[in-house]
C-alpha cells in the first residue's frame, strides 16, 4: 500500500518534471527541424552535411537541454559504453609528449567556405578549451573542471588509466549529455593518439603531474 | 590619417592581446581588452563604417536610381530610431519574420532594384573588399543606441520563430557533439580565454545581444550579428548555413526576446 503510494508520488512528479520542462522548440520542433535542415546550400558536399545528422544521445540530449532524467541517462550511458574501442596492442598509455601537443591544438575540421582549415590540417583534442591541464598553459577554459595534477590526486591504478582512457574515448560513457565531445566515436582522434593523452593525464613525468 | 592612427592603435592592442597569454594570467588580457577600450573610447574604428553607412542609406543607388529613406524597417518608411531593437518581426508585405539584415536587402531589392545575389555577394567584408551590408546595418543599428530591445515575439508568426530558435540553440550534432548551449548555456564560463555568457537568461543574452553589430578586434572588422551566429556554426564544425538562412533568423529572434528589455549600446567593441 504505503509502496503503491510512493510510487504514485514519483510518477506525478516525473510528470509535472517533464510537464515544466517542454522540449525545446515545444510544438515546433519537428518543423524546426526541418527549417533547419533546409538552411544549407544543396551542393554542399555529403560528408559536410552528414555532420548534421543526431544519433540517439544527440538527440535525447537536446530534448532534455542537456539534463535526461537519470533513467534516460543510464540508458544512454550503457549505449554509448558499448561504442568503446581500445587499440590493437591493448596498451592505454602512449607518449605523454605526443598527448601534450594534441591536448593543445584547437584547430582543425573546420568546414565551409567562409574560413574552412586547410586540407590535412591537424584536428588536436582541443582539451585547454575546457580544462586547465599543464599550470605552465594559462590560457585554458573552464567548461569543465581542472585537470591539473590528475594522477597525483586519482592515482596511477589500471583502474584509472581506463578511465580517463573511456572519458576520452566517450564522455558519455560515464555522464550522459555532458559538454565534453566524444573524441573516439566520432574518430576525432584514434585510439592511439587517446593513448598519448591518456600517458599526459597519467604520467608522473607530465608537466600535468610534475608542476 | 585617421584611419592609419586607428589602424596603429588596433594593430598595438591586438598585439598585446595576443601576447598577453603566453605571459601573463588572464586578468591581465580582459585589462588589454578594457586598455583597448579606452583608448578607442570617442573612436570606435565602426563610427567610420556608420558615416559611410548613413552615405549609402540616403544616396541614390540602383537600376532605379532611389536611395534607402522609404525603406520600412518595421516602424514606418524611412524610421529608423529604435528599428534595429524591435527585430527580428513579423512583416505583413512579405508575409516573414525577418532580421535587420534580411529587411535590408529586401529593401535594396524593391526599393533600388537590384539582384538580391549582387547586394549580398559581399555580405561581409574581406581584406581589400568592403561590404555595404556592413556599413548599412552599423548605421542602423547605432539608430537603436540607448533604446531597450523590444522582441516581445506576441505575433504568432514571432512567437514560433522563437520557439523554432530555442530549438536550434539545443540542437546537438557533429564530430564534437556541439549545440550553442554547449558553449553558450552556463554563467561565467571561458573557452580558452574567451568569455561566454548564458544566453538563456536576460542578463546573458541582454549583455551579449545590445553591443551587436560590433567592431571585432581580431578580426580588424564590423561583424553583424549574421556574421557572429554564422562563425559559431563553423566553430560547431558544422556547414555554414546561407546568408540570411531563417534557421539564422530563428536563433536571433529567441535572442532578441530573452534580451528584451536591455538598453542597447552599439557599436560595439569585441575581442
Ligand atoms: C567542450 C568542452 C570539453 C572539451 C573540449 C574537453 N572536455 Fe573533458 N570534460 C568536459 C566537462 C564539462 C567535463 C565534466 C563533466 C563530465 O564528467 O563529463 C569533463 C570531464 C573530463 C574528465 C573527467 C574528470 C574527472 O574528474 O573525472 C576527463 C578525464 C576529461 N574531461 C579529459 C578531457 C581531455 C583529455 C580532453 C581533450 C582530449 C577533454 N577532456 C576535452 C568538457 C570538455
Ligand atoms: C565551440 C563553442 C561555441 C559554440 C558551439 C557556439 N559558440 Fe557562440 N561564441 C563562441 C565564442 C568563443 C564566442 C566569442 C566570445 C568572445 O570573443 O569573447 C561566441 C560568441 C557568440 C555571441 C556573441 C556574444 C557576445 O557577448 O557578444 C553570440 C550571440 C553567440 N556566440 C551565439 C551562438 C549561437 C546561437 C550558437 C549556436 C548556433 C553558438 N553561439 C555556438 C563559442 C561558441
Amino acid at each position: 500500500m504505503k509502496l503503491k503510494i510512493a510510487l504514485f508520488g514519483l510518477c506525478t512528479a516525473a510528470l509535472a518534471g517533464s510537464a515544466l520542462a517542454e522540449a525545446p522548440g515545444g510544438k515546433y520542433a519537428r518543423e524546426a527541424e526541418q527549417m533547419f535542415r533546409a538552411s544549407f546550400r544543396a551542393d554542399n558536399p555529403k560528408y559536410w552535411m552528414s555532420r548534421l545528422e543526431q544519433d540517439e544521445t544527440m538527440k535525447t540530449c537536446g530534448e532534455y537541454r542537456d539534463n535526461p532524467p537519470r533513467k534516460i541517462g543510464e540508458k544512454l550511458e550503457k549505449l554509448n559504453k558499448a561504442s568503446i574501442r581500445y587499440p590493437v596492442d591493448g596498451k592505454l598509455i602512449g607518449d605523454w609528449k605526443e598527448g601534450e601537443k594534441l591536448a593543445a591544438v584547437g584547430t582543425g575540421g573546420h568546414i565551409g567556405f567562409i574560413q574552412p582549415d586547410p586540407a590535412g590540417r591537424v584536428r588536436g583534442g582541443n582539451c585547454y578549451a575546457c580544462h586547465e591541464l599543464a599550470k605552465k598553459e594559462v590560457a585554458y577554459g573552464t567548461i569543465g573542471p581542472s585537470l591539473n595534477h590528475f594522477a597525483k590526486i586519482r592515482g596511477n591504478s589500471d583502474e584509472i588509466i581506463k578511465y580517463a582512457y573511456d572519458k576520452i574515448y566517450n564522455s558519455n560513457a560515464f555522464t550522459a549529455c555532458t559538454n565534453m565531445p566524444r573524441f573516439g566515436l566520432h574518430s576525432w582522434l584514434t585510439p592511439e593518439q587517446i593513448t598519448h593523452i591518456v600517458a599526459f593525464l597519467m604520467d608522473p613525468e607530465s608537466p600535468v603531474n610534475k608542476d | 590619417m585617421i584611419q592609419g592612427l586607428i589602424k596603429t592603435l588596433a594593430g598595438a592592442a591586438v598585439a598585446g592581446l595576443f601576447a598577453g597569454p603566453l605571459l601573463a594570467q588572464d586578468s591581465k588580457v580582459s585589462d588589454e581588452i578594457a586598455k583597448y577600450r579606452e583608448a578607442l573610447a570617442d573612436g570606435n574604428p565602426a563610427d567610420l563604417l556608420e558615416v559611410k553607412g548613413e552615405g549609402l542609406w540616403s544616396e541614390k543607388r540602383g537600376p532605379k536610381n532611389t536611395s534607402l529613406e522609404q525603406c520600412d524597417m518595421g516602424l514606418g518608411p524611412g524610421k529608423l530610431e529604435g528599428a534595429y531593437a524591435q527585430l527580428p518581426k513579423y512583416f505583413k508585405d512579405t508575409n516573414k519574420v525577418m532580421d535587420v539584415e534580411s529587411r535590408l536587402v529586401h529593401c535594396m531589392v524593391t526599393l533600388q532594384g537590384f539582384k538580391p545575389e549582387e547586394v549580398t555577394r559581399n555580405w561581409y567584408s574581406k581584406p581589400g573588399t568592403e561590404s555595404d551590408i556592413e556599413a548599412l546595418v552599423t548605421f542602423i543599428g547605432a539608430k537603436s543606441n540607448g533604446v531597450k530591445i523590444n522582441v516581445p515575439a506576441t505575433h504568432p508568426a514571432e512567437a514560433k520563430m522563437a520557439k523554432m530558435g530555442e530549438y536550434i540553440f539545443y540542437r546537438r550534432s557533429g564530430p564534437q557533439d556541439f549545440s550553442c548551449s554547449i558553449c553558450h548555456g552556463q554563467e561565467g564560463k571561458r573557452i580558452r580565454l574567451q568569455e561566454l555568457g548564458n544566453l538563456t537568461t536576460k542578463d546573458g543574452a541582454g549583455f551579449a545581444m545590445k553591443t551587436w553589430p560590433s567592431y571585432r578586434v581580431s578580426q580588424g572588422a564590423v561583424w553583424t550579428m549574421q556574421r557572429r551566429l554564422i562563425d559559431c556554426m563553423r566553430q560547431a564544425r558544422w556547414p555554414e548555413p546561407n546568408y540570411l538562412a531563417d534557421s539564422i533568423i530563428a536563433l536571433e529572434t529567441y535572442l532578441q526576446k530573452t534580451a528584451t528589455g536591455t538598453v542597447m549600446e552599439t557599436p560595439g567593441i569585441k575581442r
